[in-house]
């Protein structure tokens, strides 16, 4: 029903390249910037419809309100695709996904008030994980700004600490300048959200359009290509290690650096271990690949942190969930930091040699720096100490166990889907048992480490990469927190296929109050919908799994059709993570599953 | 630990002092002292900054200031051959018994000014580095001080080399 009503938007939408008004649009901008003035003077809604078209938006995520109506009343004429959620937060959280999964920058639109707070945790998210994205959010009209007007709250005021930069419209003249300015700034250098706030009488005003002007950003200019001398420095330290180890993170991605880490582990031998938002950066079936390192890292990965001698940190920031204790973390290593954000260096860890740059340009650099090199032995050594994360099907209580389904997946989807997840242990099992080898397929909220993250960013990500089959990996509590965007997602008939991994609990806080708090299940217990009826009140084809047996059925059911499916795996209640370094600890204090009484089976 | 002097030159935008603070109150940094005003160049603001910390944290102070977009120029001052002044204005009893020792404090020893006198009490405006400031109000408090307002440090290095963007105007 929902899905007829939206069609005839997405073929205007298709039909826009070729001909009508978008071909309009374009005219009108080339026209602009032969330096002549439209005839007509056109409303500041239209006019940030036209930049934004400028900056190649087709697609944005939002939420209408009295803020917003006259850009929502002109947005139709244009070649964007507005995606409809059901909450702002959805509208961020989509927005983001779709950043990650195409690396372009994501677009979310709200009005001001609680439109724009509801934006405040996607925001958030995008902030901590470096994520483009660029908010539109509506405000009440300039005169009445202080005056505690309806639907008036200080929204730029409010995310301050969690954007790159945001900013008042507050001349129609501005306009253009200022959205092309917030492009540019969300995805140049360390890429973050940018919050742009127009008042509701800037988008009734009329102007013109100004032409892109090379921008003035003296206070911005982010170091790129980094300095020949510390990348020497770099590679003196590197040919003298007898015990290096790469830690890899975010940057590799944002950089698109994977091409030239793989080509340099190659030459120089060195493993490499991958932070939570590092996956995908580098192949994970690349025999150098040791995988997940930190809290729940795999303990090779986090004893070959504990003994190397020299750490390669490349895109990464030694986050704490990586480190643990900063003074026992990596105890013999002297650090080289490779980032393009010059205040993470040395913000956790003292540095030995500081790059600041681009981790791609970096990369390149060192390439033609250093010569093969051989830790033959080393490697070997690690290897040795690899032990399997337990993947059994069922437990000694003959219930299905969460690890055995995200092993299934990562089989049967042969490891080529895009997977989206809340956070919690689901989200750490996914991190250790689906291996990524394609850049960009995994999409998971690290450093805000938001729950209610993998439905939405899914639907994003699928918006974005179509052709993509996409799973949401989230759990019975997660999921709770966004799940309204189902809507959206038949609605737009995604690809998505949420998987909820329900063992009734908010699992990770449960398994830190088994472990730390002496069992006190404090109000972790969680009881959720029946999904099936939920996925089928939604028009969702949904099933439930509750034997190992049915597992491989119901993945390659949901995967028999394109579009929407839900699948509820019922699992194991008391199943923990294993391993896990307790939070503020060390190497030395990590817990693996074959020491604890769990391990007996 | 130790107080550092540190200059800023930020683009004059709306907003630009609330990130500044938000990012101090944010991340934990204590300042001791912040003064802000437009500078040579118009469009600029200078803010003099003084905070105390160990050398990494004031590093850390610095490179998060420069993420901020309207800063420019960052640049750590306390090293330098320094001029520091800071402006005081003091409110403080007077008596007829009190009044004179007061004055001639004021005027012999600091230099200081009086421009207000009341039949209780004096407003005395003081200027100079922070320690010369401190040491009047040392020896004013006895005198009952009712009121105090000071501006903040504001620093420039002696000599010719100058803390700004670019080259300075050269007039033929």
């Amino acid at each position: 029903m929902t899905v007829e009503r939206r069609a005839p938007n997405r073929d205007a939408r298709r039909g826009w390249g070729k001909e009508g008004k978008g071909m309009a649009v374009e005219t009108r901008a080339r026209d602009m910037t032969t330096e002549r003035q439209p005839s007509e003077p056109q409303l500041g809604a239209r006019l940030i419809c036209q930049a934004l078209v400028r900056e190649g938006v087709d697609l944005i995520f939002g939420y209408p309100g009295g803020a917003v109506i006259p850009l929502y009343d002109v947005l139709p004429e244009f070649p964007i695709h507005h995606v409809l959620v059901r909450h702002e937060q959805g509208a961020a959280h989509a927005a983001d996904g779709y950043a990650r999964a195409t690396g372009k920058v994501g677009v979310c639109l709200a009005t001001s008030g609680p439109g724009a707070t509801n934006l405040v945790t996607g925001i958030a998210t995008a902030m901590m994980d470096s994520v483009p994205l660029v908010a539109i959010t509506g405000q009440v009209p300039q005169h009445v700004i202080g005056m505690d007007a309806f639907q008036e709250t200080d929204i730029t005021g409010i995310t301050i600490p969690i954007t790159k930069y945001n900013v008042v419209i507050r001349s129609v003249d501005e306009i253009g300048p200022v959205i092309q300015k917030a492009f540019y700034l969300a995805k140049s250098g360390r890429p973050g959200p940018v919050l742009i706030d127009i008042p509701k009488d800037v988008q009734l005003a009329k102007g013109y359009l100004a032409p892109p002007q090379p921008l003035n950003l003296p206070g911005y200019r982010p170091t790129i290509v980094p300095h020949r001398r510390q990348i020497r420095r770099a590679a003196e330290l590197i040919r003298q290690a007898r015990r290096p180890l790469i830690l890899a993170g975010h940057g590799i991605l944002i950089s698109g650096a994977t091409e030239e880490l793989v080509r340099f582990v190659e030459r120089v031998q060195i493993p490499v271990g991958l932070t939570l938002l590092g996956i995908s950066g580098f192949p994970a079936s690349h025999p150098l690949c040791l995988g997940l390192v930190g809290m729940h890292g795999f303990a090779h990965a986090n004893r070959a942190i504990h003994e190397a001698d020299v750490i390669i940190g490349i895109g990464m920031r030694f986050d704490d969930r990586v480190t643990g204790r900063p003074s026992e973390f990596a105890p013999h290593a002297k650090i080289i930091h490779i980032d393009i954000d010059p205040a993470e260096i040395g913000k956790v860890l003292k540095t030995e040699v500081p790059v600041v740059g681009d981790a791609r340009e970096a990369l390149k650099l060192l390439l033609e720096e250093l010569e093969p090199l051989r830790h033959d032995e080393w490697i070997e050594t690690i290897q040795s100490w690899s032990r399997p994360i337990r993947t059994a099907p069922s437990g000694p209580n003959g219930v299905l166990q969460p690890q055995y389904v995200l092993e299934r997946l990562h089989v049967l989807t042969e490891g080529k889907a895009i997977v989206t997840t809340d956070v919690g242990q689901h989200q750490m099992w996914a991190a250790q048992l689906y291996k990524c080898d394609i850049p960009h397929q995994w999409i998971s909220s690290g450093g805000l480490g938001t729950m209610g993250f993998g439905v939405p960013s899914a639907m994003g990500a699928s918006l974005g990469r179509p052709e993509a089959e996409v799973w949401a990996v989230v759990g019975d509590g997660g999921v709770q927190m966004t799940l309204y965007e189902f809507a959206t997602i038949v609605d737009e008939q995604c690809n998505v296929k949420v998987a909820i991994i329900n063992n009734g609990y908010l699992g990770m806080v449960r398994q830190w109050q088994q472990l730390f708090h002496n069992r006190n299940y404090s109000e972790t217990p969680i009881s959720s919908p029946d999904y099936v009826l939920l996925g089928q009140a939604y028009r969702m084809p949904a099933r439930r799994v509750t034997r190992p047996a049915e597992v491989d059925e119901v993945i390659q059911w949901a995967r028999s059709f394109r579009g929407p499916a839900l699948i509820e795996f019922v699992v194991n209640q008391e199943e923990n993570v294993y391993p896990m370094i307790p939070s503020g600890g060390s190497f030395r204090e990590m817990i693996d599953v074959y020491e604890t009484q769990e391990g007996e089976w | 630990m130790r107080s550092h002097t540190l200059v800023v030159l930020v683009e004059d935008k709306p907003g630009v002092m609330n990130r500044i603070v938000s990012l101090f109150r944010q991340r934990g940094f204590n300042i001791d002292s912040i003064a802000v005003g437009p500078t040579e160049t118009p469009g600029l603001s200078r803010i003099t900054l003084v905070a105390k910390g160990d050398d990494r944290k004031i590093e850390q102070l610095v490179k998060q200031l420069y993420k901020v977009l309207e800063v420019i120029k960052i640049t750590d001052v306390t090293d330098d051959n320094l001029i520091q002044r800071e402006l005081a204005l003091i409110k403080v009893n007077a008596t007829d018994r009190t009044r004179s020792d007061i004055m001639r404090l004021v005027s012999d020893v600091y230099r200081a000014r009086i421009v207000d006198a009341a039949p209780d009490s004096l407003v005395i405006e003081v200027t100079g580095p922070p320690e010369k400031i401190e040491s009047l109000i040392t020896l004013i408090r006895p005198y009952g001080i009712k009121e105090l307002a000071r501006t903040g440090v504001v620093a420039m290095a002696r000599g010719s080399r100058a803390v700004a963007i670019g080259q300075p105007e050269v007039v033929a």
